[in-house]
């Protein structure tokens, strides 16, 4: 197959995104739309039931987007997991919906995967050591025999959400769209003091809970300046998944890095990565900005990928998995000359 | 640096890791290992200065924990903090790696059984080493095996850690020694047993096939 569409929709968490790719891998449309809560973090259920509002709409605009139309359409793709429950059933509601309904063939896409190959998608990185960082993940993984391994994760909670969490505990709100690790990143260019912070790294696996904690307490002292707090907090969680990546890219002896996920937006883990990688002489790759957060071209993408193994799953078996760990996957498509 | 450790000679580079270069040196007619941790340029000189001294000072300390604990060590001849670097005994011997396949059945059970008695030692005085593979072990001449590079050791009585740490163990000889990769670990878990007794190392047992369960750790190639 030649030509050929593939519709994808990512729902694990409080984005809900509609992506249609073709079987080639030009992206047509990527249609983004997040879901605000009042206060707090995310309420699965609030999440899911935006999601179900706008889910038509959004579709409705990806399709007008890419100017093809739905009887063109030849894969539907949906994030099967991992991810919150109520938000991962409602997309894959709509896309059971457009599958049957267009008699199309229907792809459970692993979201973890899918940030790593539309990472390859979108920059140069071919058999790279993946840092794949965002609001629920934070995973460092490599191409080994058919699966992307999984060489160090966070034990705890994962660097998105501890950046979030500071940022409510600190009191400052994200305005115009912002993400709050952006809020961190401009406070924390304006720091100039070096305040120590539990630095954990186990082997090449993280641990953040006990940063947040301490990063609390500096909060409530009111000792030091927010900036200074902002600073030395960016650092030392950086820092960490700097040396983790540093480890797993020794110890596979692979030569490219790419980061991936929400959180690989910002621009100081960039530049750490890519100060470490010159030294390895290894090629730093980071995915581009409209493809970092949760979206549905990298479901859609990966769906033509599974989709062309002949990975489809029927809709009466496409249970949605809320802790489908990305070593779980075997990733036929991948080529790689190490394997064997 | 050439002052600070007046009476070094040779300066021969014999491991290039990613967190620290090892030096084969002679210090005063004696062979000696100097570990330096390597400044990372990535990070703010605050943090990489805290982070090295850190564990420079942390090493040694867990080396004389795991003596106390009776397994053997490399000497410990300096830290300088200054330059997070430690001069330490050069062990005479080889490596377990290199020796392990050629020695006769019993013998190597033997020695598999040993080491297990060890790791015992080590986890039961609340020490985990964090990267228990045999060239991490040498064997000396006069049939002592001496751990070496505690740089990702750690101190707890966590059931998850020491699984994490016997896991490592399994997989290395299942890579290095796959001929007798069963018989070597349950010699090894059979020399662990008798220092930690039954019920902890069924627990063991069972941590590490819960961990081999999650898929992480299935064999990389």
């Amino acid at each position: 197959m030649t030509k050929g569409y593939c519709l994808g929709i990512e729902s694990t968490a409080d984005d809900f995104g509609v992506g249609i790719v073709s079987i080639k891998g030009e992206v047509l449309a990527n249609i983004n739309d997040t879901y605000i809560p009042e206060k707090g973090g995310i309420h699965p259920r609030e999440a899911a039931r935006h999601h179900a509002n706008i889910a038509g709409k959004v579709i409705a605009e990806a399709l007008k987007k890419s100017k093809i139309s739905l009887n063109e359409l030849s894969i539907i793709a949906f994030s099967q997991g991992p991810g919150l429950g109520p938000c991962l059933r409602t997309g894959a509601t709509a896309a059971r919906a457009l599958a049957s309904y267009l008699s199309l063939p229907l792809v459970g896409v692993n979201h973890c995967v899918a940030h790593i190959e539309i990472g390859k998608l979108t920059t140069s990185a071919r058999d790279p050591v993946t840092l794949y960082v965002s609001g629920g993940n934070t995973i460092i993984s490599a191409y080994e025999a058919n699966r992307y391994r999984v060489f160090g994760e966070t034990l705890d909670i994962a660097v998105g959400n501890c950046l979030d969490v500071f940022v409510r505990e600190a009191g400052l709100k994200p305005e115009g769209g912002k993400a709050p690790g952006q809020i961190v990143e401009e406070l924390a260019a304006k720091g100039k003091m070096f305040i120590q912070l539990p630095y954990i790294v186990k082997g090449m696996d993280l641990s953040f809970s006990g940063l947040l904690t301490a990063a609390f307490n500096l909060l409530r002292e009111k000792k030091f300046r927010l900036e200074d707090v902002c600073f030395s907090f960016q650092e030392t969680a950086f820092s960490m998944l700097t040396e983790v990546t540093e480890r797993a890219l020794a110890h596979t002896e692979k030569n490219e890095v790419l980061l991936t996920g929400g959180v690989a937006a910002n621009k100081r883990l960039q530049s750490m990565l890519k100060t470490m990688t010159e030294e390895h002489d290894a090629k730093f790759s980071t995915v581009p900005r409209e493809f970092s957060a949760d979206n549905g071209a990298m479901i859609a993408w990966t769906g033509v990928l599974c989709y062309k193994y002949s990975i489809t799953v029927p809709v009466e078996k496409s249970f949605v998995k809320l802790k489908w760990r990305l070593d779980e996957v075997e990733v036929p498509w991948v080529e790689n000359k190490h394997a064997d | 640096m050439r002052l600070r450790f007046r009476g070094l000679k040779t300066n021969m580079l014999i491991k290039k890791g990613a967190e620290a270069s090892l030096y084969l040196e002679d210090w005063h007619g004696q062979k000696v290992i100097l570990k330096k941790r390597l400044s990372k340029k990535y990070r703010v000189p605050e943090l990489d200065k805290g982070i090295q001294n850190q564990r420079t000072r942390h090493e040694p300390q867990i080396m004389h924990r795991a003596k106390k604990a009776g397994v053997p060590t490399p000497i410990v001849f300096l830290v300088d903090l200054e330059e997070a670097t430690i001069i330490m005994e050069f062990v005479e011997g080889k490596q377990v790696k290199h020796v392990l396949n050629d020695l006769p059945q019993n013998e190597r059970r033997k020695l598999c059984r040993h080491i297990g008695e060890l790791v015992g030692k080590l986890h039961s005085n609340g020490i985990v080493h964090g990267d228990l593979t045999t060239s991490n072990m040498i064997l000396t001449p006069l049939g002592e095996v001496v751990f070496i590079d505690f740089g990702l050791s750690e101190q707890t009585w966590e059931l998850e850690a020491r699984g994490v740490d016997l896991h490592l163990m399994k997989r290395a000889i299942a890579s290095t020694h796959f001929m007798h990769a069963e018989e070597c670990f349950e010699a090894v878990m059979a020399g662990y047993e008798r220092i930690m007794g039954k019920k902890v190392t069924n627990e063991i047992l069972e941590k590490i096939a819960e961990i081999e369960r999650r898929g992480r750790y299935i064999s990389e190639r």
